[in-house]
């Protein structure tokens, strides 16, 4: 493997059927080492993306260079480095769990004295050793799930790309799986993860991009991208009797109010200010405040305002391509 | 460059012996092998007078074709539904590599195959006069018609079926042109032009030369050669030129 800063690197990649311009000049750096989430609504962009990044379909514009080698022109050397888990698990069927790994193991030229240790190692880290000689078409969706992910660590990749891997799957899969990217990550791995999970990126990745519209909306680490956007700061509270919504939104710094079963959202960017004019406000009305607290915007709250409002770079939130 | 090569072909063989596992060694395919020629075969036999080692020589010559260019069509449009092609699309293989493999298999089908006729000649008291030539020309045929399939396979199509009417299509008007069951010395002149364009003609022609003798085959055992090297170079290469045009609609 080349000696590289960037794991990936995405130049104006873009993607057309015909008239439908599915993916529009997209520019991505992965540093290496980091967990890279990669976010978008349906029909955004994002599968026809990682494929492009995975060299299983072609870019109709744009350059991509994994760990250094350019995937157009050198796609071999390219695809040795990485392991793929598509959208959906695609082991074979009518191979056993361990034929598949082997299977994999020759496809990425491992040598056999190590693949029997790595298959071995793997099938016990993903809980299916008992079951490596059944056939895969007896497994369930976890379990295959879990094999797919097993399969494509057979290679030992320094970057691993995974298509929405815990969707649909029971909880155990899904935080199986969720430390193993984690425990791959502290070894040095770079990981980039498509998902429809929020949570799951917050918790995860060092940075995400939102994808929308086949462009891209927001690249930067969830934490620096809640606080940059604004107007997604929350205070919650619940009174003992009605209120007036229309009476809340008079209060000083609030910019929306919402009412949700027994609580009430004051949405504003100054929550000490809009706490302080609220206790006022119910003081002088006799109104008694049963809980109250403070909310910080998710990672989904970005998300969704990003998408349903169609911002972007251009609506000031920053984009930033390199680094952590 | 060297090292890159042998790279692809074990990876190749890493190809091959999944579709043995997945697609061949499978009863209903092993029986149809068999069986599929022997029952033509036998329809055109009966009631008619004709020496046996004749006989064993069409029957060699449709089961290397028939078995041959019976997997290798669906392998594609299979993987293409249960989504393993995406799979090999991610994997450091090139589409040669991959058609490759799928080529030895059944090339391996397709020679072992071909040892049921030999045997039943055998059992029949014919026997082989140029055993080394028809070792040669198995395999070579083998290889011919497993790219054919290949070009067949490149439909972009998830439908096994409709690749499947359309290799049967062209297969059976083949065999009828190919002197498999009229010798190519009587068909008439247009009929020895047609029988020229298929590859079917050569494998037959170069058996009837190994099971009866010198003078049984109507060209000469390089120009047979030589035909089925032709054929296995075009047809290898349009089924590689296809599946990277079709490969992406696939996915």
């Amino acid at each position: 493997m080349k000696n590289v800063k960037n794991m990936v690197e995405a130049e104006g990649l873009t993607k057309n059927y015909g008239e439908l311009v599915a993916v529009d000049h997209i520019d991505l750096k992965v540093t290496g080492g980091e967990i890279f989430g990669f976010l978008g609504p349906n029909g955004a962009g994002k599968t026809t993306t990682v494929r492009m990044l995975t060299g299983i379909i072609r870019p109709t514009q744009g350059r991509v260079h994994i760990a250094g080698f350019d995937l157009l022109r050198d796609p071999i050397k390219a695809k040795e480095v990485m392991g793929v888990v598509p959208e959906l698990s695609n082991a074979y069927n009518e191979l056993s769990a361990w034929k598949n790994l082997q299977l994999m193991a020759d496809l990425y030229g491992v040598p056999a004295k190590d693949a029997k240790g790595r298959a071995e190692e793997l099938l016990v880290r993903f809980g299916l050793h008992d079951r490596k000689d059944h056939k895969t078409k007896t497994f369930s969706k976890g379990m295959k799930q879990r094999l797919v992910i097993a399969m494509s660590l057979m290679s030992d990749p320094e970057i691993l790309f995974l298509d929405e891997p815990t969707s649909g799957l029971d909880v155990m899969s899904a935080r199986m799986i969720k430390d193993v990217l984690q425990e791959l990550n502290n070894r040095g791995k770079t990981i980039f993860l498509t998902t429809h999970y929020m949570e799951e990126a917050n918790q995860l990745c060092n940075r995400v991009a939102i994808i929308n519209h086949g462009k891209i909306a927001a690249i930067a680490p969830p934490e620096t991208l809640k606080a940059r956007m604004g107007g997604l700061g929350r205070v919650e509270v619940s009174f003992t009797a009605h209120v007036d919504s229309s009476d809340l939104r008079r209060i000083s710094g609030v910019t929306a109010v919402k009412v949700s079963g027994d609580k009430t959202y004051l949405y504003t960017d100054e929550p000490g200010t809009t706490i302080q004019h609220l206790v006022d406000y119910c003081r002088s009305g006799g109104i008694e405040i049963v809980t109250l607290n403070t909310l910080t915007p998710t990672l989904e709250d970005v998300f969704i305002k990003l998408v349903r409002d169609g911002m972007g770079a251009e609506d000031g939130v920053e984009v930033v391509t390199n680094g952590s | 460059m060297v090292p890159e090569i042998r790279n692809q072909m074990r990876r190749a063989f890493a190809i091959a012996r999944k579709d043995i596992r997945i697609y061949y060694l499978k009863g209903p395919v092993i029986i149809f092998g068999v069986l599929s020629p022997s029952f033509l075969f036998l329809a055109f036999m009966i009631g008619r007078n004709l020496p046996v080692d004749f006989l064993i020589a069409g029957l060699l010559g449709m089961t290397i074709f028939f078995t041959s260019t019976s997997v290798t069509p669906v392998i594609a449009p299979t993987e293409t539904q249960t989504r393993n092609l995406e799979r090999l699309a991610a994997a450091p293989v090139s589409i040669t590599t991959i058609l490759i493999g799928d080529m030895l298999a059944s090339v391996l089908f397709g020679v072992l195959i071909s040892l049921v006729p030999i045997l039943l000649g055998v059992m029949f008291g014919v026997g082989v006069a140029h055993p080394l030539v028809l070792a040669v020309a198995i395999v070579l045929a083998a290889f011919c018609f497993s790219a054919m399939g290949l070009v067949f396979s490149s439909t972009p199509t998830s439908m096994t079926s409709t690749v499947m009417m359309m290799s049967t299509m062209i297969k059976f008007p083949l065999v009828f042109l190919s002197g498999v069951f009229i010798p190519i010395q009587d068909l008439p002149a247009w009929g020895q032009a047609l029988a020229s364009i298929s590859p079917l003609t050569y494998i037959t022609d170069l058996c009837r030369y190994c099971f009866q003798g010198a003078g049984a085959n109507y060209y000469s055992v390089p120009l047979n050669i030589c035909a089925l090297v032709v054929f296995l170079v075009i047809f290898m290469v349009a089924a590689v030129k296809l599946h990277e045009r079709s490969l992406p609609m696939r996915l």
